[in-house]
């Protein structure tokens, strides 16, 4: 891709209400990154970790936040929401640990595979969290 | 070979055929879409019975070439016309996912 005089920023608003919308953001970055030229896989990397971020902050937060920002050689993907935030971290990035309810599994999601799947596509994540403040998720991929 | 190719085989129907030129190049079958996401691969065909709507994001931004729903199961009127917008192709097959795989050359 061309050379950008400064990092483009995409933001979004996760609407909370409603689960079968869910991942609009998700679907409309990609569309952003295919005309930025970015490569496939990239993403694909990136759609996958935004969508599982959506997801979580649909199923636990009512919604959130979401930016993109898009620069030479690294997309940043922040994801902030105001739930109840992440009271133990580690157990939270364990595969198959879910706090999901059971209308949501019936769905295909809440299998705990949401905070896994968004590290494995991406090359940095952090997790800022407050119980009863809410959480802010940071990943980056490199390209 | 290509989703064409694939629906037009016996024992496939086709709801959805935006792209069907798509090379499938690999099979994942799986219900749970965090693990769909996490494990397919770009360009396979995934095989499952899940048909609610979240499906076609899935299938999207995983970038698979098709759908295949096993075992009979139908989609919605409304979530096949979302895939058609997608650009998502959607097949259906009556077999179990197994048999269902086991008809694909790839």
């Amino acid at each position: 891709m061309n050379q950008m005089a400064e990092p483009l920023v995409f933001r979004f608003d996760v609407d909370g209400d409603n689960f079968t919308s869910a991942g609009q953001a998700s679907v409309q970055v990609k569309k952003n990154l295919r005309q930025l030229g970015i490569d496939p896989e990239t993403i694909r990397r990136v759609s996958i970790a935004m969508y599982e971020g959506e997801i979580n902050m649909v199923i636990h937060a009512k919604g959130g936040q979401a930016d993109v920002i898009v620069s030479d050689g690294c997309i940043e993907i922040i994801l902030a929401d105001k739930g109840p935030g992440i009271a133990n971290i580690e157990q939270a990035m364990q595969e198959g640990f879910s706090t999901a309810p059971d209308n949501i599994r019936s769905l295909g999601f809440g299998a705990g595979m949401g905070l896994p799947n968004m590290k494995r596509y991406t090359d940095e994540m952090q997790i800022d969290s407050v119980v009863g403040e809410g959480t802010t998720i940071t990943m980056k991929v490199k390209y | 070979m290509t989703v064409n190719e694939l629906a037009a085989m016996p024992g496939f129907k086709t709801v959805s055929l935006p792209d069907g030129d798509r090379e499938i190049n690999n099979i994942y079958i799986g219900d749970l879409l965090s693990w769909v996401m996490g494990r397919a691969k770009a360009d396979g065909a995934w095989i499952t019975i899940m048909s609610n709507i979240n499906i076609v994001a899935v299938a999207s931004l995983a970038d698979v070439a098709c759908i295949i729903l096993a075992e009979g199961v139908t989609l919605d009127s409304t979530v096949a016309q979302t895939a058609e917008m997608k650009g998502v192709n959607v097949l259906t097959s009556d077999l179990p996912a197994y048999e269902t795989a086991m008809l694909l050359k790839i």
